[in-house]
């Protein structure tokens, strides 16, 4: 059953079509790797499945809901179940580390002030963020902001989540951290599109690629479907990694 | 594109509209959602200690100088016809019913409008807003409510002081400069001042809490990418402020002496 069902969408800013016709699905349990050129909407298409961005046409099914459409208190419930990691880790600068991972705990959940600190002390150990709760994210690095992202993003256990490159600019060390995490997470049901540049990291994560170019998805499937592919592009981006 | 006059006057007048409608979504989202849990009253307070406590001296001075300034003009301006008497009245219902109501808003629309504006451009261009919204939250609870309610709430209060205030400084230079006694001076504003001097001035501070509130926050939310858009909404907030006060308030005068000479 597909848990995240896409169906002929379309997003434009004013006259820039951005989308033209977007369709793929993600099962329960899936993976999917989302590859494109810079550029080619692959941020925008993830912002519009939780309703970041409002969509132009089409359909989008959460469970076999219907979200388009939906106003913006409807789309409170939604984004409950789904984590988004944001590309440049989305932190709230004027909270610690340790406050950014207790804001989705706190507005969504009752647990007690000494669970919480449990969970967020485990949390910042998977992540190898000891020692930086009390730390605000200006005094953080790069890689290390987006580590908390994504640790923000997972703090409510989703059943749904969103990467976008979460691997981008980690050294070789953490990025394969983050390939475990997903991989752990996967195996506990939950269900994911992987937006990423990272090949290595998207061949040992993800089920299945779509590649989106020219305003739509031109090809999908499995690897071992996808290496038999006419379009060059594509072998381009798997040899990017064979070779 | 060729700029004339009439698409210029058309561009602006679209900018215009824009504005309007877009006033009336926020207060719309702000009704829809300010009714519904949860409230975030740390919030609210943080906000209050920052617009209400923090403006405090500038407010003070503000009033205070204000107060000196007008004492000594009509002190000096009436000294010639022997209406330094007048004087007292004259500055207590200047300020009660003007002055101080509108310096303190125009205060906080430079200092608190500002700040509201590019603070919340600021998360616009952090992808701090769109965060709130992803993780199961409300920007519009979160971040506009407590920043308008906020002020709602400040501004009467910090107009009463600069009431205050600016009624001393009108006293001391009464005292020192006009040779007007203290004791003459305060008998003056308690006789000749009414409540409705000060409940005109003070009926007026609630719109301008929402003049000053609401374009702040539209135009920090009106941001999309690039902290030159920041520096651009803090502008248009500051200017949007201080348009709406000096203009609302010859329109919220009127008003108020209408409903005086029906009560
Ligand atoms: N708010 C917006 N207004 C107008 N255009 C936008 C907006 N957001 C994105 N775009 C445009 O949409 C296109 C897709 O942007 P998007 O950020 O989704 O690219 P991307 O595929 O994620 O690229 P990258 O791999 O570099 O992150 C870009 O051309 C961008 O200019
Ligand atoms: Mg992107």
């Amino acid at each position: 059953m597909a848990v995240i069902e896409v169906r002929n969408f379309k997003k434009n800013f004013g006259t820039k079509t951005i989308h033209e016709d977007v369709s793929f699905y993600v099962r329960k349990g899936e993976c999917l790797g989302l590859v494109g050129g810079s550029g080619t909407g692959k941020s925008v298409l993830l912002r519009s499945l939780i309703g970041l961005e409002k969509s132009d046409g089409g359909s989008i099914q959460i469970n076999d809901q219907e979200i388009v459409g939906f106003s913006e208190i409807q789309w409170l419930q939604i984004r409950k179940k789904v984590g988004y990691a944001f590309q440049g880790g989305a932190l709230f600068d004027s909270m610690t580390v340790f406050e950014n991972l207790a804001y989705p705990l706190l507005e969504h959940t009752e647990l007690n002030k000494q669970q919480i600190k449990d969970k967020i002390t485990q949390q910042l150990n998977d992540f190898g963020l000891n020692d930086t709760e009390s730390l605000f994210p200006g005094e953080l690095s790069g890689g290390m902001q987006k580590r908390v992202g994504l640790a923000r993003a997972m703090m409510l256990e989703p059943e749904i989540i969103l990467y976008d490159e979460p691997t981008a600019g980690l050294d070789p060390y953490n990025t394969k951290k983050i390939q475990d995490l997903i991989l752990r997470l996967k195996a506990k049901g939950v269900t994911s599109i992987l937006v990423t540049h990272d090949m290595p990291t998207a061949f040992a994560v993800c089920d299945k690629f779509a590649f989106l170019k020219d305003k739509r998805i031109i090809e999908q499937g499995t690897l071992a479907q996808l290496k038999d592919s006419p379009q060059s592009m594509i072998n381009q981006f798997i040899e990017g990694i064979i070779i | 594109m060729i700029t004339t006059p009439s698409s210029t006057f058309k561009d602006w007048a679209e900018e215009q509209l824009y504005f309007l409608g877009g006033i009336v979504y926020l207060i719309r989202d702000c009704l829809r959602e300010g009714f519904h849990r949860p409230f975030y009253w740390g919030l609210l307070a943080d906000q209050i200690y920052l617009v209400g406590v923090r403006s405090m001296p500038l407010v003070l001075i503000t009033a205070g100088s204000t107060g000196m300034v007008m004492a000594l003009q009509y002190g000096l301006g009436l000294e010639k016809f022997g209406g330094k008497p007048y004087v007292p009245r004259l500055v207590a219902s200047t300020i009660l019913r003007e002055m101080g109501p509108v310096f303190t808003s125009l205060m906080l629309a430079a200092r608190v409008g500002a700040g509201i504006a590019s603070e919340i451009g600021s998360m616009m261009v952090t992808q701090q807003i769109d965060a709130i919204r992803a993780l199961g939250t409300s920007p519009i609870k979160r971040i506009v409510i407590p920043r308008i309610l906020a002020c709602l709430i400040v501004l009467p209060i910090l107009a009463a002081f600069a009431n205050l205030v600016g009624n001393i400084g009108g006293m001391l230079i009464g005292a020192y400069e006009l040779n007007i006694d203290f004791q003459f001076y305060y008998q003056r504003v308690i006789e000749t001042s009414n409540i409705m001097d000060y409940l005109a001035g003070f009926g007026k501070t609630f719109f301008f809490a929402l003049f000053i509130a609401v374009p702040s926050c539209f135009y920090g939310l009106q941001v999309k990418n690039g902290t030159q858009e920041v520096g651009i909404a803090t502008r248009k907030a500051v200017v949007a402020s201080s348009l709406l006060i000096l203009v609302g308030d010859f329109f919220l005068s009127k008003v108020f002496w209408i409903i005086e000479k029906w009560l």
